[in-house]
């Protein structure tokens, strides 16, 4: 029962890691319609720049602040990139990301070499129910809620944050009014950036991360958004939460090294139900 | 009187086709101005060019004051609520103090004020083209340009609002440039018009002779004017 409770909240913390992740991932598609596959390399900036500033002696909160502004400014010139120019497609600006993503690792290694990272978090852990628990994954589940309840009201309750949606929306009509999509996909990018750098602050003490922990963090976090169809802020964090638990069970009970397995197992059933839907619902249209 | 728009020799190409030609218009402060024209006459691109959201290959467009939209198809914010619809309406002049407040847009189409708290996606398509009014009044605009208002409207729904259409220009003087393949409907409602066909400016006219014009009358209005068959 401790160990099941002690992987339960790991796997959790974990989870609302890829939710960053993969809400910053619906943010920017639902805005420029890009999948953005640089949405990984946040999350490895953020956590490698948090470690820096860290050892360059900025105290708690404020490294991992600049760390997450950081990751917004690496997001939005991945943003400027891949969408800058417009009339570019989302096909293309998908490409420019996912080239980026790999330019990134030869900056990475340079900056802060090949080997994984980590930086001191939230040290000590709690007993609970007989179950040892990290104090830092605590520390991840509050924070992410709190900005889970920002975003929302963000969203749902802001003129900018209205006017994102307006853009994801209906960008003709939100053009005409002057609401400018180009200019709010940046803005999308930006955000998309913050919140995978703070996945990353956030993580990076749990796990140390390296240059290519990207991989494994976008792979989650598309996972997680794709349930959603890409689309669904409030699915992709039940997914994220899923995915979470799912592989702090099996790397608890079973093989660590069959995590990402889970992941990629859950993303192509996802996708092959969604794609065998799709053709039954043309079916039906084409009749 | 000042024009609040005027286009002068404005071609629009898309690749190598040409959309507009050397197209001239002319709406002046108050007046209400209509554009008729059928399917792929190069209507939309006219409008786009104005609101600057399409760069002409050559033209001009000057506006003298606010030019607002009711585009073609309403073109929602399906998932805001119509208060949230109408808010973004304000956008250009977001930073004017009380340029959000919806109120003035129920004080003219009370309607709206009963549906501020619905989606916008789950509105009749009447409905939604009052939403799309609203919208482009909380511009505050010295003109809108209204893009096909009676597409994929009952006769009876298009009739109310181009009665709301004839109230705001009468009493608050706004300017309006009816872009319509109904020609019957834009030449009752407005003083003066032109004819857009495959691109180029084919007639222009008061509406009483644009109405009697042999060409128009038979494309558009089933035969001269007076001959119409009885009902």
């Amino acid at each position: 029962m401790s160990a099941f409770l002690q992987y339960l909240v790991s796997g959790i913390a974990v989870g609302c890691g890829f939710a960053l992740l993969a809400s910053g991932l619906v943010a920017i598609h639902r805005v420029t319609r890009v999948v953005n596959f640089a949405q990984g390399m946040f999350a490895v900036v953020g956590g490698m720049t948090a470690g820096s500033l860290l050892a360059a002696g900025l105290p708690h909160g404020a490294a991992e602040a600049g760390a997450v502004a950081v990751a917004g400014a690496v997001g939005l010139a991945v943003g400027i990139a891949a969408t800058g120019k417009r009339g570019t497609s989302p096909q293309s600006a998908l490409i420019v990301t996912l080239g980026i993503g790999f330019l990134a690792y030869a900056v990475e290694i340079m900056i802060w070499g090949d080997n994984p990272r980590s930086h001191p978090g939230l040290r000590g852990a709690v007993t609970l129910f007989g179950a040892h628990v990290q104090k830092q994954s605590f520390l991840v589940i509050g924070v992410a809620a709190a900005v889970f309840a920002l975003l929302a009201l963000f969203f749902g309750r802001t003129y900018a944050g209205k006017a994102l949606s307006a853009c994801a929306s209906n960008p003709y009509a939100a053009r005409t009014m002057g609401i400018d999509p180009v200019r709010m996909g940046l803005v999308a990018f930006a955000l998309g950036g913050m919140l995978g750098g703070l996945a990353g602050v956030l993580l990076t003490p749990l796990q140390p991360i390296s240059y290519n922990s990207d991989v494994l963090l976008i792979t989650n976090g598309f996972a997680a958004a794709v349930l959603g169809g890409l689309n669904r802020p409030v699915v992709a964090l039940a997914g994220a939460l899923t995915l979470g638990v799912a592989e702090s069970m099996v790397a608890g009970y079973g093989e660590a090294s069959y995590q990402t397995v889970v992941a990629l197992a859950l993303m192509l059933a996802i996708m092959m139900v969604r794609a065998s839907r799709r053709t039954a619902l043309q079916e039906e249209a084409a009749r | 009187m000042t024009a609040v728009i005027e286009v002068s020799d404005l071609v629009v190409r898309y690749g190598t086709a040409t959309a507009l030609d050397r197209v001239g218009l002319t709406v002046r402060a108050g007046e209400l101005v209509a554009l008729i024209g059928p399917n792929g006459a190069g209507k939309t691109s006219l409008v786009n060019a104005v609101l600057g959201v399409l760069r002409p290959a050559a033209g001009r467009v000057d506006l003298g004051g606010r030019v607002a939209l009711v585009p073609e198809g309403r073109q929602m914010f399906d998932d805001l609520t119509v208060e949230d619809n109408l808010a973004l309406g304000a956008w250009r002049r977001r930073r004017a103090k009380g340029a959000r407040d919806t109120e003035r847009v129920y004080e003219v189409l009370p309607r709206l004020a009963e549906l501020r708290g619905r989606r916008a996606g789950s509105l009749s398509g009447g409905e939604q083209q009052m939403v799309a009014f609203g919208r482009a009044l909380m511009a505050e605009p010295d003109a809108i340009v209204v893009d096909e208002l009676s597409l994929g409207l009952a006769p009876l729904v298009t009739a109310g609002l181009a009665e709301h259409l004839r109230r705001l220009n009468a009493e608050r003087g706004l300017a309006v440039l009816l872009i319509e393949q109904n020609a019957r409907l834009a030449l009752d409602l407005c003083s003066r018009g032109y004819v857009l066909e495959a691109g180029r400016i084919r007639a222009e006219g008061t509406a009483a002779d644009l109405a009697a014009g042999p060409d128009l009358a038979d494309a558009y209005l089933g035969g001269p004017a007076g001959t119409e068959e009885g009902t």
